[in-house]
Formats: C-alpha cells, sequence, structure tokens
C-alpha cells in the first residue's frame, strides 16, 4: 500500500441531532402536498399558482439518471417528507424569540446568530430544516436599501420583485430537480442590492438539515441592480444519519448593467459513512444570469460533502462584454460520488468566461468535471479558458473530464487546458524530508493545488475551506 | 555523531548495501564515491529515511540514538538534510511558505518561538545570499519551472535556513554547469562549521576540487571497497572504477551491479 492512501476519514463534527418538536407534514407528494406548503406559508395566489405549474410539469419528467456519471439506488418521492418546520411562533425581528434549542444549535455549528457574537461584517439567513430561522443585520442594511431576508419574507414584503425576477434564470421547467424545488421549496434566502451600492457587508445564509425524513428544498433569489456590487456566502451541514437526504435547491442570480455578484460556497453536507451508507444527494441547479452590459457574475465553490453532488453552476452571459466565472474545488473521499461542473453560455458580444476547476479524490470515491462553454452566433469577439485539474489519491479512486464545446462563431477563441496527477511518494518524502509531518505535507500539497480556487474566496472562508480539505483528508495517507 | 555498523538494505527484496561501517565526526566532510549501482545515493536515502528502503541488517546511531526508529520528519527535526539528487516540485506552494512551515517545524521542535512571515522573509533574504538567489525565487512555487542549476541552488538554500547538523549531498553536482557549481560549492563550504558534518555523495571528482573532504570512502558492490584522504578521489580519477571493482571482484567480494 503506497504511503498516499488513508488520508480521508475524520469524524464529520456537525452529525449532531437537534431534538426540537417539529411541525412536520405527512411524508408524500402530490397537488396536495404542494397545496399544503403553500397554505403553511400562508403565499398569496400566484405563488400558489407558480408551484402548481412546476408540479405539473415534474410529473411529465424524469429523473437525469443516464447521463451523469453517477450510480445510487432509485428514489422514492413518495417516501420523504416535503416539509418540517421547528415549532415556533412567527418569525420575529428579535431573537430572544427564537428557540433557544436553534440558537444553540447554530452556535454549536460556529454561526452565532446574536450579531455581537458575529464575524464583523457578515449577515446571516439561518435556514433550519424547511424554514429560516432569523436574519441577522436586516435593520443595518436596510439603511442602504439592501434587502436580505428569507425567501418567505420576501414574498410576503416584496412580492413585486419576487415576482419579477423568480424563474426567469431557472424556468420552472428546466429540469427535474428545479421543477420538483420549484414546486415544494420551504424557505431560503432573497437578496436584492439596489442600482449603485455596494453591499456594506458579506450576506450569507448557512443550512442546516435536521429532520432524517424530510428533503431540503431551499430557493435563493440574488438581484444586483445596474452598479451594484455584493459577495454571498453559502455553507450548509446535515446530522449523521443513516438514510440517504435528499437536497434539491435552485440559485438564482441577475446582474444588470455594470452589476458584479460573487458568490461563494462551502459546502460540507454529510457525505456518508466510509461504505457509502447515508449522507446528503446534492442535486442543485444555479444559474446566474448577467443580463446587463459590463456585468459579472463570479462562482466560487468548495464542494466537499455530500453521498452525492451534481451541481453545475453557471453564467448566461446575455449582455455585451459581461464576464462569467467558475472556480472550483470539490473533493470526494470513500464512497463519495460527484459530477459538477459548470456551462457557460456566450449570448452577448466580447463575452469573457474562466473556468478553474480541481478535482481530487481518495478512497474509492468518483469524481466527474462536467463543463460546456457554448459560444452562440451574435457572441463575436468572445473567449474562455478552461482549466481542469484532477489529483488522485491512493490507487481506488477515479477522475473524469467531460469537457463540451460549442463554438457557433469565427471570432471568438475557447481554450481548455487539463491534467490529472498524484500525490507522490517522493513528494511526501521531500517535504518530510524537510522536517514537516506527512499530515502537513499533504495539507501543503492539496493546497497548492487548489490555490488559484483559494485566492477568490473571501478571506475567512478561504482559511475554512483549506481546515476543511485538511480534515477531510486526515488519515487517507500514511 | 554518526555511527553506521553493518548496515544491510534493500529496496524491493533486492539487497543493494551489504555491511556498510562509517563514522562521520562533526566538523568533518565525507565523500562517498562510486560507479553507478554501487549503492552510494541509497546510503543517502536510507539515512534520510525514504520509506522504498528497507533496512535488514545492522544499526545506525545519531548523535547516540536509534535513527532507524525515526520517522524521515524527525529525522529532519533532529537535524538531519539530504539534498535531492531531483528535487521535487510543490505546485502552488511558494517556497517561502514551504521554507517557514520548515523552518517553523525545527523551531518547534528546539522549543523555541516561531517567526511570523515578516521575520521570516528578513531571515530569508540573508540566507538567500548564501547561493546568490534574488527574491523572485521566493514568491515561485517549490521548484516549478527551475533549471536543473537553479533547483540545486535551492536545495543548498533550503540548508542554508535548516542549518542541518548533518547534511548529505546526494549527486549535488550532476548536471550542473560551472558557474552554478561553484555557487553551490561555495555555498557548502560557507555553511559547514566545526559543529556540523557534510556528507558528499558524487560520481566525480570534480566536486571534490570545491568543497575538500577530509575522508573518501568508495563504495562497490554495496560496501566500503576503498577509504582514504582526499587524494583517492583524484586517483580514482586517474585509474576509473574498474581499478576498484575488479579488486574487489578478485577478492571475491561480491560487486554485483544494481541501477
Amino acid at each position: 500500500m503506497s504511503t498516499a492512501e488513508n488520508l480521508v476519514s475524520q469524524e464529520y463534527k456537525y452529525g449532531f441531532v437537534t431534538d426540537i418538536e417539529s411541525d412536520t407534514i405527512p411524508r408524500g407528494l402530490s397537488e396536495e402536498t404542494v397545496r399544503l406548503i403553500s397554505e403553511k406559508k400562508n403565499e398569496p395566489e400566484w405563488m400558489l399558482g407558480f408551484r402548481l405549474k412546476a408540479f405539473r410539469h415534474w410529473l411529465t419528467m424524469t429523473e437525469p439518471k443516464h447521463w451523469p456519471n453517477l450510480t445510487y439506488p432509485e428514489i422514492n418521492y413518495q417516501d420523504m417528507i416535503y416539509y418540517s418546520a421547528p415549532k415556533q411562533k412567527a418569525l420575529k425581528a428579535n431573537l430572544d424569540e427564537v428557540d433557544p434549542e436553534l440558537l444553540k444549535t447554530f452556535e454549536k455549528l460556529g454561526i452565532p446568530l446574536q450579531e455581537q457574537k458575529q464575524l464583523a461584517g457578515v449577515a446571516v439567513d439561518a435556514v433550519f430544516d424547511s424554514v429560516s430561522v432569523a436574519t441577522t443585520y436586516k435593520e443595518k442594511l436596510k439603511k442602504h436599501g439592501v434587502i436580505f431576508c428569507s425567501f418567505s419574507e420576501a414574498i410576503r414584503e416584496y412580492p413585486d420583485l419576487v415576482r419579477k425576477y423568480l424563474g426567469t434564470v431557472v424556468p420552472t421547467n428546466d429540469n427535474f430537480f428545479a421543477a420538483l424545488n420549484s414546486a415544494v421549496f420551504s424557505d431560503g434566502s432573497f437578496c436584492f442590492i439596489p442600482k449603485g451600492v455596494r453591499c456594506p457587508m458579506e450576506l450569507s445564509t448557512y443550512f442546516r438539515i435536521n429532520n432524517s425524513e424530510s428533503g431540503q428544498f431551499e430557493r435563493t433569489l440574488i438581484v444586483a441592480e445596474e452598479g451594484s456590487y455584493v459577495s454571498y456566502l453559502e455553507g450548509c451541514t446535515a446530522p449523521k444519519f443513516d438514510k440517504n437526504q435528499l437536497h434539491a435547491a435552485v440559485v438564482e442570480l441577475v446582474a444588470l448593467d455594470d452589476a458584479q455578484i460573487k458568490y461563494s460556497t462551502v459546502q460540507n453536507w454529510y457525505a456518508g459513512d466510509e461504505e457509502g451508507r447515508g449522507g446528503i444527494y446534492n442535486f442543485v441547479t444555479k444559474r446566474g444570469k448577467c443580463a446587463g452590459h459590463n456585468s459579472k457574475i463570479s462562482w466560487t465553490q468548495v464542494e466537499t460533502g455530500s453521498a452525492i453532488t451534481w451541481k453545475y453552476p453557471s453564467c448566461i452571459l446575455l449582455g455585451d462584454n459581461s464576464i462569467g466565472e467558475f472556480y472550483s474545488v470539490a473533493l470526494t473521499n470513500h464512497a463519495q460520488q460527484a459530477d459538477t461542473g459548470t456551462k457557460m453560455i456566450h449570448l452577448g458580444k466580447n463575452t469573457r468566461s474562466t473556468i478553474i476547476s480541481k478535482g481530487i479524490a481518495a478512497g474509492k470515491s468518483n469524481n466527474s468535471y462536467r463543463g460546456l462553454v457554448k459560444v452562440m452566433p451574435k457572441a463575436e469577439n468572445s473567449r474562455n479558458y478552461t482549466q481542469c485539474d484532477s489529483m488522485l489519491i491512493g490507487s481506488n479512486s477515479g477522475a473524469n473530464t467531460f469537457p463540451y464545446i460549442e463554438v457557433m462563431n469565427n471570432s471568438s477563441a475557447v481554450e481548455h487546458e487539463a491534467s490529472t496527477s498524484k500525490i507522490s511518494e517522493e513528494q511526501l518524502f521531500y517535504l518530510q524530508q524537510r522536517g514537516i509531518s506527512q499530515e502537513d505535507a499533504v495539507s501543503l500539497i492539496i493546497n497548492g493545488f487548489c490555490k488559484d480556487v483559494f485566492l477568490q474566496l473571501p478571506m475567512e472562508f478561504a482559511v475554512e475551506a483549506q481546515r476543511l480539505l485538511g480534515m477531510k483528508l486526515e488519515g487517507s495517507v500514511g | 555523531m554518526l555511527e553506521i555498523r553493518n548496515l544491510h538494505a534493500s529496496v524491493d527484496g533486492n539487497p543493494i548495501l551489504k555491511g556498510i561501517d562509517l563514522t562521520i565526526n562533526r566538523g568533518e566532510i565525507h565523500a562517498i564515491m562510486g560507479p553507478n549501482g554501487s549503492g552510494k545515493s541509497t546510503l543517502a536515502k536510507v539515512l534520510a529515511g525514504h520509506p522504498s528502503y528497507e533496512v535488514t541488517k545492522g544499526q545506525v546511531l545519531y548523535e547516540g540514538k536509534n535513527l532507524l526508529e525515526m520517522a524521515p520528519d524527525e529525522r529532519a527535526r533532529e537535524g538531519i538534510f539530504m539534498a535531492f539528487q531531483y528535487p521535487i516540485e510543490v505546485p502552488g506552494v511558494s517556497n517561502a511558505q514551504f521554507l517557514r512551515l520548515a523552518y517553523n517545524e525545527k523551531r518547534k521542535h528546539l522549543g523555541e518561538e516561531e517567526l511570523d512571515p515578516l521575520e521570516f522573509k528578513d531571515l530569508l533574504k540573508e540566507r538567500a545570499k548564501v547561493v546568490e538567489m534574488d527574491a523572485s525565487f521566493m514568491t515561485r512555487s517549490v521548484n516549478e519551472g527551475f533549471s536543473g542549476g537553479e533547483k540545486k541552488r535551492n536545495e543548498i538554500l533550503q540548508m542554508a535556513v535548516l542549518e542541518p547538523r548533518l547534511a548529505i549531498l546526494d549527486e549535488t553536482d550532476s548536471g550542473l554547469d560551472i558557474d552554478a557549481l561553484r555557487i553551490v560549492a561555495g555555498g557548502v563550504n560557507l555553511l559547514h562549521n566545526s559543529e556540523n558534518a557534510v556528507v558528499l555523495v558524487t560520481h566525480y571528482q570534480r566536486l571534490l576540487n570545491y568543497i575538500v573532504p577530509d575522508y573518501v570512502h568508495v563504495l562497490a558492490g554495496g560496501r566500503i571497497a576503498r577509504e582514504g584522504g582526499k587524494e583517492l578521489a583524484l586517483e580514482l580519477e586517474e585509474k576509473g572504477y574498474d581499478w576498484i571493482t575488479s579488486s574487489v571482484a578478485a577478492s571475491g567480494i561480491g560487486a554485483s551491479r544494481v541501477t
């Protein structure tokens, strides 16, 4: 056995369950379920209409089981709970009225919701199972005209804005999981940055799945008006259960003229045990539309958790001179599977996109990059640069790259580079010979490998991401 | 400082070292010479603790401790340094970051305060003079895109930073042009003092014009076939390794070649 095996098995420290009374609807999915969710949330008629349209379409669709490089047993959509909320009074502005169990849960996760305890400069929306339990710094943000609240609240308080943008980037019939989400989504975050405003703090949402039987279907919508800027962070964890749980989220971003959205994710859902029992099925649709001229959307993701990851944060580069970026680190270990990448759709003139993807596969995991670069006839003088690097740890893991490139005009250029490497015994020995322990050596090599992506993360997240990778790989070499 | 007693080692089950005895004291410079496959690089790697090499017999005492029981990183922190024949690239990790980590590991081991990046930068700047390296090397990824000569200079820079008690230079002269050889050798001479020892593993006598050894040991077939002062190297240069290997064969010592 080579020295470069064994490095991935520290206990998942977020695997605890919060004992809290929940308002849970019966398992199963029908039109009744959709109506019940909408009713529970006191939604207006148009919202129910949106859901029903999505549900009816979903019934005609089939799960995408053939093209992704993933294998998993049949999901029984009737054996799942579609709404589960911790019992508490309606969301209050005052944190004192939030169930102390919930506050404790988030504190244990390193996300204290009391503003004085938080990292300065980061506002948090905390989502627990199906509902948002608290959103911090709302008042401060409001002074700048920035709206940051739970999706339910947005439907109540800002129905016109939600109606104007909801489903404009990811239509209800976009794909199987997006349609499912559109029908049953329960909560999530809504951000609106008005014209000319540079959002004064990082906005973030922390997602927690607690109920073992429920899926999580959250919805995020971020709108950046002309000339505005926002940086948004997303984190997630779940308890350890032997059963798989479904997480099917939809994230829509809209950037108008000269606006910039930077969206960063550190995904650490429970990944299942060494044999692949349990863990989250993370089937997520994330897409941003650079609707305006000179707009920019940048996705950065560090994917370390989930039993299965199916996720392609994408950019539609509609406005002339708009820019799309995708920086990704995907780490899989044990029996994890990831099929992740991006789509860059160039529609406007002089549009630019950059894709940097780093896949690390350890144990007997399987890690695939799948990316589409499509340059439409009118997208003259467009450019894409893609770099996909894979690193294998041990000899039982797999890495694949599936690039799809379609260029439909003569003035555009697309570059694609790919590499696969292994942490070699020689590399480890070299670092050890300089006095660096084996675990630190592996961590150093992995962090070096991921540097181009980590550089894109906000500072606190970059530190967290480096620590997380080190932890995930502990013991996988040795 | 170092006592090697009847050391036998093999790689993939093939015996390479077949009974090495060698004593090294502080302040000394030893040259280990020999034809290809004689086991001289193996000796260096066994001392550094390379996982592919298995010690099958014998013992090695370093400062009175059983060296063979120590992990490679432990040996390094205890002051053993090996300059690699083929230095390894570590993409995305800057030379400065790597050196600071290594340096601080050693400081921690000695119970000293770690240096922060700024303090370390000053130290690095100072030490880089030893091998005439400029600041641009420090921000580049470890050995990535370095020329052969730059990689070897980088090895000596690491030695300058880590200040080993026992430095083992594995074919550091191979592939160097004359200017790089002069810089590298100059660096080693500057770092050598009465408190540390240097082991030069080399095929050619050329390096020994620049770094003058106190003792020369010639390996053949996994054993020390001949020992002497620096003049032995000159004699070898003149007569070639056949002179040693044939006499070894004649005396009945196995001289099986391993590459």
